[in-house]
């Protein structure tokens, strides 16, 4: 009969050699591989201590940018919330009184502004459709809860540090995607 | 007041300290066999293996101890509770007896006296290991059946019927080693192997020693002869229903057979506390001894990996194989080694 592929390995059900029958042989032959593994090089990343590097692409959690005077980006403008697909941001707007002017960037802000981290498929639409570089996907991925409620991330979850008073953790959390965008 | 003066105490105290020494060392030695056996299983496996509890995990052993005693006992309502409890002693029990006349090194000078590092010199040495060996079926074979569990009685069957098989097969394989010694006293057959001119037993009976060696792995239940325990199978066999840490003796026993086998080789077929290329005789007594201490744990450990390195490397034999093996391949070959032995040295002596 013709082979379907070229990967049939005919077996050979010959009555087993003196060699086969007294297993030493063999027994000698496997334990010989096995103690080669022995140096092999382990692929084990050993997690907390060392960690996976992320892609170029990797998409992680959100974050809401300020701009280099520490001012939130976002003007509630709800395009992120419209152009996510699985409906994970809720956000209630704002008008900046006279005087916020070093908290918010243009005349709108958001007051409120949540992600559903259950929710999110962290597909990176929110961070296209934003329209002012607000929102984007960082390299972190959310820590383990025991409660669900945990995973609605509001602002004070979301929000980047402050570039003038912490900027090396802003530096950290902006981390490469940021950057790249830019 | 005579008879108590007539006593040799400091002897008595000698061999107290003695024994302590051996049965703390065996048990912290079974203690980090089962480090061992996993970190072995882990390289062989291209993983790394304990790594958390302390340095490189060292303390892993104390962690899975306390995690055993702090298990709760469970006792089964339909097992007979005093076998129950007798089985995992008996198994412990007779792990240790066979340390008793395992001559651990040559002897100490200490105090102006000659301290001999071996608990007894019997001089039926050869002979108290078999029985001891044998006795060591009833841990498994009570523990099984007290447990009055369809997989446990199995196991404790599979168990009794292969270390008896096996047991014949490793006699066998030694009587043609006693020819070779005329002694059954294990400190003579060490020194025979010591004396100038000699060899170690494994080069005039390296097909004794192989029969040998397979008999310890069925012995010890070890993989490929694990069928007592066959996980997969018997769903852990004669310790299944056990918990705590009576099914961690259990456990320990097995490392503990695992370790005095491992001395039984060494000092059989490999010159016991003999140190390859050394002439102990021209060296300080105390000096010797250490050295000769060093070798034979040196081999012990080396024999330990050889038993981890087989688990990890053959699956197991299936019942009618190992019994074809015991039986059909085993017995006839160790009559073979004694009767070609036999023969050599009635021509060699002529």
């Amino acid at each position: 009969m013709q082979a379907l592929t070229n990967r049939v390995k005919v077996l050979e059900r010959k009555p087993m050699t003196f060699l086969e029958r007294i297993y030493l042989w063999n027994i000698m032959k496997g334990m010989f591989i096995t103690f080669k593994h022995i140096f092999k090089r382990k692929p084990t990343i050993s997690y907390p201590e060392e960690k996976r590097p992320f892609s170029p692409v990797f998409r992680g959690l959100q974050i809401l940018n300020r701009d280099e005077e520490g001012r939130e980006r976002c003007t509630a403008c709800g395009l992120c919330a419209v152009a996510c697909p699985s409906e994970a941001i809720t956000m209630e707007a704002a008008e900046r009184q006279p005087g916020e002017e070093h908290l918010y960037r243009e005349e709108k802000y958001a007051a409120k502004y949540e992600i559903n981290m259950l929710r999110c498929i962290f597909c990176g639409l929110c961070e296209e459709a934003c329209p002012k570089d607000a929102v984007y996907l960082s390299e972190t991925f959310a820590p383990p809860n025991f409660q669900r409620e945990s995973f609605i991330y509001d602002k004070n979850d979301l929000l980047i540090p402050d570039p003038k008073t912490e900027p090396d953790e802003y530096i950290r959390a902006l981390g490469n995607r940021a950057k790249k965008a830019n | 007041m005579s008879v108590l003066l007539a006593i040799d105490w400091p002897m008595i105290v000698e061999k107290l300290v003695l024994i302590t020494v051996i049965i703390s060392a065996s048990l912290i030695i079974a203690m980090y066999s089962t480090y061992a056996e996993r970190k072995v299983a882990a390289v062989i496996q291209d993983r790394i293996g304990p790594n958390r509890a302390g340095p490189f995990g060292l303390l892993q052993p104390l962690a899975d101890g306390l995690k055993l005693f702090m298990k709760e006992e469970i006792i089964p309502n339909s097992s007979n509770k005093f076998l129950f409890i007798l089985g995992p002693c008996l198994a412990m029990l007779t792990a240790m007896m066979t340390s008793a006349i395992i001559p651990w090194g040559s002897k100490i000078e200490l105090f102006g006296r000659n301290i001999q590092l071996q608990i007894a010199d019997i001089n039926i040495g050869v002979l108290y290991i078999f029985g001891v060996v044998s006795m060591g079926v009833y841990g498994i074979m009570i523990g099984g059946w007290a447990s009055n569990n369809k997989f446990s009685l199995l196991a404790a069957i599979r168990g009794a019927s292969q270390i008896i098989s096996y047991e014949l097969a490793m006699g066998l394989s030694l009587i043609a080693l006693l020819m070779l010694t005329g002694s059954l006293s294990l400190k003579t057959i060490v020194q025979h192997q010591m004396d100038p001119g000699h060899r170690w037993n494994v080069f005039f009976q390296p097909l004794g020693f192989l029969i040998f060696l397979v008999c310890a792995f069925a012995e010890c239940n070890r993989t490929p002869f694990d069928l007592p325990e066959a996980e997969n199978e018997l769903n852990f066999g004669y310790h299944q229903e056990y918990s705590s840490m009576k099914l961690g003796f259990y456990l320990f026993a097995e490392y503990i057979n695992m370790f005095i086998s491992s001395a039984i080789m060494a000092t059989l077929f490999f010159g016991g506390y003999d140190m390859p290329f050394i002439n102990e005789a021209g060296l300080n007594t105390n000096l010797a001894a250490i050295i000769g201490v060093v070798a034979l744990l040196g081999k012990i450990a080396f024999f330990i990996f050889f038993f981890m390195w087989v688990r990890w490397t053959i699956p197991r034999f299936r019942y009618d194989q190992l019994m074809n093996l015991g039986w059909k391949v085993m017995i006839p070959l160790a009559l073979i080694n004694m009767l070609v032995t036999g023969a050599v040295i009635l021509w060699l002596d002529k």
